[in-house]
């Protein structure tokens, strides 16, 4: 039994319209079926593209949205149909860290009375000096001085803020904490203080963390278990080395694409996967798999009819694709004609050899697109010798092409291929 | 080697600063503002004037020269005739046209407008805010129910809203008859859905930021999220707007005694009523009705120009 289990959990949002009397005219369906569990002393990651719903999911199981359907238990007791009353008195136990550290905090109460309001709901410490006591000794956990009780919260720094945060969601004992973009926030020096303070706490207080998060390294560096939301449905979850390693689902395969590796011959490699188009709206979701409508992958059986369900495809990785087997044996192709552009690295050196050669020596360089630096120096040496340097370009050019039309994605190829690339910047010197 | 002097020097300074903070205390955001008040000219310039038009207002009766009824040269004065007594050193302000000396009257007069103004936008403050909190705290964590409250409570002043302020002051002195008290409930009631209004969008506004959830999520009772979180958060406009108002309130019920809907008694002084009076005389003795409505403008731009400092003082955004 796991300490924390949503089952087909929806979160619908009613879209309203009248005068007098409000008319429902449609459901935004911004969670709409989401199972995952949470063992004990775990930490489960929840990442995804803005709009995709994983921010509604972490306040549905806090009950601070309205749960349209589904179940979330906790510890064995459905939080999703308690009486308000009593959940309330659950909210000890399954706490909070918001996004916006500064617009959490009541701008007119001191940090002890912010600490202590929740201690005095649920009737923790008996008078105001023993639960001083007990928030002064949460402050030192979480490394804020102990002057700071009597300050107001536009009198810290963003980190501080956030460590007020925690400290307040501490101050209860809880045993899960939902983390909603806990870094997002804040500067990136910051937030490996607080992703490190966010994992010290967990090994020494057992604590259960449900992180949401938009950054992937944070997500990868803190989760066990990694779960990927696309439009209010999990798409993907799996143990979070697992996941990084070998993404199933086309959605999470883009998604990994999309973060630069730090070798640069790995990321000369890399194959990147760009979707078109922008997230469909939750007011009106596509039919069948949700991802259809952007997928590189899609087929014309299956996919834009019938929603897969989330499979375990073997230890523990779940993905929801009707064709996670076939693109992984490589039976299923990519269908271009749908708006995909798969990037290789030595397809780009030869696109630009090209682009040289017709004579745009300034202008043409897609810069996101090229993890390559030899074409960019290409033009700007060879400003000199315009008829020297367009017949070398040729050269570089038609080699190029020819090493990708042999081996387009293995490493032999590459190889060539960057040494077709020497080339190009050493003959306009020569 | 100064450099490095200095550099101590600063370290050192750091470290007694960082030490002395052991015993700081936070400053909270009211008394920011009211520092950053100290600091604008409009608000110290709408301070004093309002500081002494409080004090005339208490002190004025006793510091008053001559009784403000007394009808002391009646003999001097012949409206009729278009002969009046002008600013002398026995009547600083002149004479009315019943021969009463003006400078006391005026002074007298300023209790009764500041009386009427205080206690009218107290009426729309304290009615306004009430109405306004129920409303705000139906629509933000009443859930449905309370949404349908707010409906109904919000169509009623959208109502009153709806009606010429003035025309519904007048309509309300009519039906309760001639009398001070009339004066400033009718001028309260009109305040009453500025206030409610107010307070509701500021805490409608209030009711959706983080902190709110947040404390939601900790656990605390709606009823004292209500209190402690969302109301103090929504008060600032309010009290802007209790400071402009008392400024509309003044003018309006001089309005009010003017159209002879104020005090029966049209002895005792109040500015709006002495105003009414100098009318019928004011192509001969125009000074008559200008010492009153100099009272009136100034007053009312002291608290105009207090609200419009405290209203910057107050905005977030322009935190320093």
């Amino acid at each position: 039994m796991s300490l924390l289990e949503l089952d087909d959990v929806k979160v619908h949002f009613p879209v309203k319209k009248g005068l007098f009397f409000d008319r429902t005219v449609g459901h935004v369906y911004a969670v709409d079926g989401v199972s995952l569990s949470i063992e004990a002393g775990q930490t489960y990651g929840l990442v995804g593209e803005s709009g995709c719903g994983k921010t509604t999911l972490g306040r549905a199981v806090l009950r601070l949205n309205d749960i349209t359907d589904g179940g979330v238990v906790f510890d064995g007791t459905d939080l999703a149909k308690l009486p308000s009353e009593e959940m309330r008195a659950f909210r000890r136990r399954l706490q909070m860290v918001f996004q916006d550290p500064l617009g959490s905090l009541n701008p007119r109460q001191n940090i002890e009375s912010i600490l202590s309001e929740g201690m005095a709901a649920h009737g923790i410490g008996k008078d105001q000096t023993e639960r001083r006591e007990k928030i002064k000794d949460i402050l030192a956990k979480v490394g804020l001085p102990s002057n700071a009780l009597s300050r107001y919260p536009h009198e810290f720094s963003g980190g501080q803020r956030q460590r007020i945060g925690i400290a307040r969601a501490l101050v209860l004992e809880p045993d899960v904490i939902i983390c909603d973009e806990p870094v997002s926030a804040l500067d990136v020096s910051v937030q490996a203080q607080v992703i490190n303070l966010l994992e010290e706490l967990q090994e020494s207080l057992g604590l259960t963390y449900l992180v949401i998060a938009h950054d992937l390294a944070v997500v990868r560096h803190i989760s066990d278990v990694i779960g990927v939301m696309y439009l209010g449905g999990l798409v993907e979850e799996a143990p979070s080395d697992a996941l990084y390693a070998k993404p199933r689902h086309p959605y999470t395969k883009a998604l990994m694409s999309a973060v630069p590796v730090p070798d640069p011959e790995v990321e000369d490699r890399r194959e990147r996967i760009l979707l078109h188009g922008d997230l469909p709206s939750p007011a009106n979701p596509p039919a069948g798999c949700r991802f259809h409508t952007r997928c590189p992958w899609v087929q014309e059986t299956k996919c834009a009819t019938e929603r897969p369900p989330l499979l375990d495809t073997g230890d523990g990785h779940k993905v929801a694709c009707h064709f996670t087997a076939e693109i992984e044996a490589g039976t299923v192709k990519q269908t271009l004609a749908t708006g995909i552009e798969a990037v290789t690295g030595t397809e780009t050196v030869a696109a630009e050899a090209v682009e040289v050669s017709e004579g745009e020596t300034e202008t043409e360089v897609p810069a996101a697109d090229a993890p390559e630096k030899a074409p960019v120096t290409v033009p700007a040496q060879a400003d000199a010798d315009a008829k020297e340097k367009a017949a070398a370009a040729e050269e570089t050019g038609a080699k190029a092409s020819d090493a990708t039309d042999v081996e387009k994605e293995t490493a032999d190829a590459t190889d060539e291929a960057s040494g077709a690339t020497e080339k190009a910047e050493g003959s306009p010197k020569a | 080697m100064t450099i490095l002097t200095n550099k101590a020097d600063k370290i050192d300074r750091l470290a007694e600063l960082t030490q002395s903070s052991e015993a700081v205390t936070g400053t909270s955001l009211w008394r920011e503002a009211f520092r950053r008040m100290r600091s604008s000219k409009m608000a110290i310039i709408g301070a004093v004037i309002i500081g002494a038009f409080v004090l005339v207002a208490i002190i004025g009766p006793w510091v008053a020269p001559h009784g403000p009824t007394a009808q002391n040269w009646r003999s001097e004065v012949f409206p009729n005739q278009g002969k009046f007594v002008g600013m002398r050193g026995e009547n600083w302000f002149g004479l009315d046209h019943l021969g009463r000396d003006m400078f006391s009257r005026w002074l007298v007069g300023a209790r009764q407008t500041l009386l009427v103004g205080v206690v009218s936008m107290l009426i729309g403050l304290i009615v306004g805010a009430l109405v306004g909190v129920l409303s705000g705290a139906a629509a933000t964590l009443g859930g449905k129910a309370g949404q349908r409250v707010d409906t109904v409570i919000m169509r009623f002043t959208d109502i009153m809203l709806s009606l010429p302020s003035l025309l519904l002051a007048v309509s309300i002195a009519a039906v309760l008859g001639q009398s001070l008290t009339t004066v400033m409930i009718a001028v309260g009631v009109v305040q009453i859905p500025i206030f409610a209004r107010l307070l509701r969008g500021s805490m409608l506004v209030q009711g959706g930021a983080d902190y709110v959830l947040a404390a939601k999520a900790v656990g605390i009772r709606r009823k004292r999220i209500v209190l402690t979180q969302i109301l103090p958060n929504s008060l600032s406009p309010v009290i802007v707007q209790a400071t402009l108002s008392l400024a509309t309130a003044i003018i309006e019920a001089a309005a009010l005694s003017y159209l002879g809907l104020g005090n029966p008694d049209p002895a005792i002084p109040e500015w709006g009523v002495m105003l009414s009076q100098a009318q019928r005389f004011f192509d001969n003795e125009p000074m008559m009705a200008a010492y009153p409505a100099v009272g009136i403008i100034i007053t009312a731009l002291g608290f105009t120009l207090l609200g419009e400092a405290m209203r910057e003082a107050l905005d977030p955004k322009l935190r320093g």
